[in-house]
C-alpha cells in the first residue's frame, strides 16, 4: 500500500506526527474561539492578534525581566486575558443584542490596529527566541527525529484541550455558563452574576489564545503577523467542527492539522489551500458543520 | 491583512531658486518607491528604501542644482496586480517619474511590463529574478542590486568546490523561487554536482517542518533554501530545530539579507553561507554611509536592497541632470552611458541589458563569540570581482544586447 502511494511507512509517520503538531496549534486556537463563540455568540477576530500578542509578552518578559519560558507560560495568559477583559467590558458588552455582524467587524478592527502598532514598533522579521534549554535536543524515534519541544507542545495542548472541555461540559460552573447562553434572565434569577461570568468567559478564551502564543514562540518567528496568517485557517477550522462546538473544534483541529500535512508531502502546492476545500465541502453537506448542532 | 495601501508623500527639497529644466516634467523629478510595507519583505526593503531614496536625493545635491525631487511611496501588498495598478495610476495620474525598489519578483516582472514604453523608469534594487535582464529585458529598467544568477553563481559553486555535491531544494512556489532553483541547479549541474529534488512551498509559510522532513529523507548534502525574508527564517530556525544539521546536512541560504541574520540570532544561523551586494561593515565608506542611514531608521542598519535603492536613485539623477530630461527611457540610456560611482558600490557600469555590475560577497554569519554586538553579523569569504559575478552579457537572451 505504501508502495502505492510512493512513500516509505517511515516518512508518512514522521509525516503523521508532524500533522498532528500543527494540529495541536490549530486546535488551541480554535477551542478559545469555540468557548467564545459558545458562550458569548461573538465572533472573535482579535483571536489571532491575541495569539500573536501572547507570543510578543513572552519574549518581552524574557529580554527585559529575565522571566523564562514557563512564567511567560503563566504570565502571558494572564496579561492577554486582562486586556480581553477590558476589551469586553468597554465595547464587546453593548453588542450582545446586535447582529454578528457587528461583533466580527469591531474585532476585525481592533485586530488590524493592534497588529499594524507592533507591525510598527518591531518590522515584520520577527524577533528571535530560543527554546528553553530543558526542552532542547530531541529523539530518534527511528522513523524520524522527534524535537523535545514539539512532543511538549502536542502534549501541554492536548491536556489544555482535555481539562477546557472538562470544565465547560462536565462541571457545574461550566453548567452555569451553557444555561447563561441559553437563557441568561432566568440564570441571574437564580442569584449569579451572568455579566461577570460572560466577562470572566471572554478572558479565558483569549487567555488560552495567548498561551498558544506563547507556545509558538520558540517555534516560529515572534513577528506580527504570525496571529493573521494563522487566523484565517483557525476559522475554517472552527467552521469544519461546526461553530461553538468545544469537542467539535479540537477533534478538526488535530483531524485538519494530519491532513494538511500529508497535503504537504502528496501535493504540497496545495497545502496553504485544502482546509478551504474541506471546509466549502463540509459546508455543503452539512451546514451546522461536524460536531454543530442545528438550531 | 494588508488593508493599507499607505500613500505617504514627502518633499524632499524645498522649491529650489529659479525653475528647473523645462524638459523635466512638471519640473519635478517624482520618485515612487513600491514595496513591501507591511508584509514578510517589509523590513528588508520597506521604509528603509524610503529613507534611502531621500538621501540619495540630498547627496545628490539636488536642491543646490535647481532640481526639485520628491519622493512617494506605496505597498504593493505582495500582489502583481496592486503592483502594476499602482504604477498606472502613479504614471498616468500622479506624475511619477521613476519607480524604485519593487523586491518579489512576481510584482517586479508585472511593473516592468506597465513602465516598457512609458515615459517613466523602472529602477529595480528588491527582486532577484534574472529575466528582469534577461529575456524580459527593457530600455526603461535598470536592475541595480543582485539577481538569482549572481546568487546562485556566489554561493552553489563555492558550495559544490567544498565538496557539496548533491543538492535538494526548498522552494518559494512562485517566480522568484522557481528562477532561483533553476539558477542554481545549472550552476550545481555544471560545477559537477546533482539535484536529488525540490519541494515547493506557498509563499508565507510558517510550520516548515513537513518540508524539511522531506528534505531529510532525500539524503541530500545540501538543502538549499530557494526562498526569502520570513520563509528562509523559518526554514533555518526549524531546520535547527528537526537536527538537520547535526545530522550532517547542510543548508545554503541562496538568498539572505543582513534583517534575516538579525532576526535568527548567531546562534541559529552560525555557519551559513551566503551571497551578497553589500554588507554595512566593508570598508570606511560603506561604514559612514550606513551609520548615516541607521541614524534615520531608528538605529537598523541598511540591508543590499537599501543600498542598492540608494545607489540607484543617486546615479539616475546624475542622468537626470546630464540630460536636463526625465524622460525613463532616454534617461536610462543615459545612465547606461555614463560610469557608476557611489559611496556604497563604489566604481561600476550600468551594462546594456539594464544589469548594474559591481563585485559580490561571499559572506559567512559570524558564530557569536566572534560577535561584537547588534548587526556585526558577517565574515567577508570571497570577493567576487564584478566581471565575474554577474551573468555575462551575451548569454542573457536580452533582445537589448546586439548580436555581433
Amino acid at each position: 500500500m505504501f508502495e502505492l502511494l510512493g512513500i516509505s511507512p517511515q516518512a508518512l509517520f514522521g509525516q503523521l506526527l508532524i500533522g498532528l503538531i500543527n494540529g495541536s496549534f490549530y486546535a488551541m486556537l480554535s477551542l478559545g474561539l469555540a468557548v467564545i463563540f459558545g458562550m458569548l455568540n461573538i465572533i472573535n477576530f482579535t483571536h489571532g492578534a491575541q495569539y500573536m500578542i501572547g507570543a510578543f509578552v513572552a519574549w518581552y518578559a524574557l529580554q527585559y525581566f529575565g522571566l523564562n519560558y514557563w512564567w511567560s507560560l503563566l504570565i502571558a495568559p494572564i496579561v492577554v486575558g486582562a486586556f480581553g477583559i477590558v476589551l469586553e467590558r468597554t465595547m464587546l458588552q453593548r453588542l450582545y443584542k446586535l447582529d454578528h455582524l457587528y461583533g466580527l467587524l469591531l474585532t476585525f478592527g481592533i485586530a488590524l490596529i493592534l497588529q499594524g502598532f507592533f507591525l510598527n514598533e518591531f518590522g515584520s522579521s520577527g524577533l528571535p527566541y530560543p527554546i528553553p534549554p530543558s526542552l532542547q535536543g530531541g529523539q530518534n524515534l527511528g522513523f524520524m527525529f522527534l524535537p523535545n519541544y514539539r512532543a511538549w507542545v502536542i502534549v501541554f495542548s492536548l491536556v489544555v484541550c482535555l481539562v477546557t472541555w472538562y470544565l465547560i461540559e462536565r462541571t457545574k460552573l461550566g453548567s452555569y455558563l451553557r444555561a447563561a447562553t441559553e437563557n441568561p434572565t432566568l440564570v441571574q434569577a437564580f442569584g449569579i452574576n451572568v455579566p461577570r461570568m460572560i466577562t470572566l468567559t471572554y478572558g479565558f478564551g483569549v487567555g488560552l489564545a495567548a498561551l498558544a502564543g506563547v507556545l509558538a514562540a520558540p517555534i516560529y518567528r515572534v513577528n506580527p503577523l504570525m496571529g493573521a496568517d494563522l487566523i484565517i485557517v483557525v476559522f475554517a477550522v472552527v467552521v469544519i467542527g461546526g461553530m461553538g462546538s468545544i469537542l467539535g473544534s479540537v477533534v478538526t483541529g488535530f483531524a485538519l492539522g494530519i491532513i494538511e500535512g500529508l497535503t504537504k508531502v502528496f501535493y504540497p502546492e496545495a497545502s496553504n489551500t485544502v482546509i478551504f476545500v474541506i471546509m466549502a465541502i463540509v459546508l455543503l453537506l452539512k451546514p451546522a458543520g461536524l460536531f454543530g448542532r442545528t438550531a | 491583512m494588508k488593508l493599507s495601501r499607505v500613500l505617504g508623500l514627502a518633499a524632499v527639497t524645498a522649491f529650489a531658486a529659479g525653475t528647473a529644466s523645462a524638459q523635466i516634467s512638471d519640473n519635478v523629478v517624482k520618485i515612487g518607491v513600491l514595496n513591501d510595507q507591511s508584509g514578510l519583505y517589509a523590513d528588508l526593503s520597506g521604509q528603509g528604501s524610503v529613507v534611502a531614496a531621500r538621501m540619495a536625493a540630498e547627496d545628490f545635491g539636488a536642491e543646490q542644482k535647481g532640481i526639485k525631487v520628491e519622493v512617494v511611496f506605496a505597498d504593493h501588498q505582495n500582489k502583481p496586480d496592486v503592483g502594476s495598478s499602482v504604477t498606472r495610476q502613479w504614471i498616468d495620474r500622479d506624475g511619477v517619474d521613476v519607480i524604485v525598489d519593487t523586491p518579489n519578483s512576481a510584482v517586479a516582472l508585472a511593473v516592468n511590463e506597465v513602465v516598457r514604453g512609458s515615459r517613466a523608469a523602472f529602477l529595480n534594487s528588491g527582486a532577484a529574478s534574472s529575466d528582469l535582464t534577461g529575456p524580459k529585458c527593457s530600455p526603461n529598467t535598470v536592475h541595480w542590486t543582485y539577481d538569482n544568477w549572481a546568487l546562485a553563481n556566489g554561493t552553489a559553486r563555492a558550495i559544490v568546490q567544498a565538496g557539496g555535491k548533491n543538492w535538494y531544494f526548498l522552494t518559494a512556489d512562485y517566480a522568484f523561487g522557481h528562477d532561483l532553483e533553476k539558477q542554481v541547479s545549472i550552476v550545481v549541474e555544471n560545477s559537477g554536482g546533482k539535484v536529488l529534488g525540490a519541494v515547493r512551498h506557498p509563499l508565507n509559510t510558517a510550520d516548515f517542518s513537513s518540508f524539511l522532513l522531506q528534505a531529510q529523507s532525500s539524503g541530500a548534502q545540501i538543502i538549499g533554501l530557494a526562498n526569502a525574508g520570513g520563509d528562509t527564517i523559518n526554514s533555518i530556525k526549524q531546520a535547527a530545530e528537526f537536527g538537520i544539521v547535526r545530522g550532517g546536512q547542510k543548508l545554503a541560504g541562496l538568498l539572505i539579507f543582513l534583517t534575516d541574520i538579525h532576526a535568527l540570532s548567531l546562534d541559529v544561523a552560525q555557519g551559513l553561507q551566503f551571497t551578497e551586494a553589500f554588507y554595512w561593515d566593508l570598508n570606511d565608506s560603506t561604514r559612514a554611509w550606513s551609520e548615516r542611514f541607521a541614524q534615520r531608521h531608528g538605529g537598523k542598519k541598511p540591508t543590499m536592497v537599501h543600498a542598492g535603492v540608494y545607489g540607484a536613485v543617486l546615479h539616475y539623477l546624475k542622468a537626470v541632470e546630464a540630460l536636463k530630461s526625465d524622460d525613463g527611457a532616454k534617461v536610462v540610456a543615459k545612465m547606461k552611458e555614463i560610469p557608476t560611482e557611489d559611496p556604497v558600490f563604489g566604481k561600476g557600469q550600468v551594462r546594456a541589458d539594464g544589469r548594474h555590475v559591481h563585485p559580490m560577497y561571499l559572506f559567512e554569519a559570524k558564530a557569536p563569540s566572534e560577535s561584537k554586538g547588534p548587526w556585526d553579523y558577517y565574515k567577508l569569504i570571497r570577493t567576487i570581482p564584478a566581471e565575474e559575478a554577474f551573468r555575462p552579457l551575451d548569454q542573457g537572451n536580452c533582445p537589448l544586447v546586439k548580436k555581433g
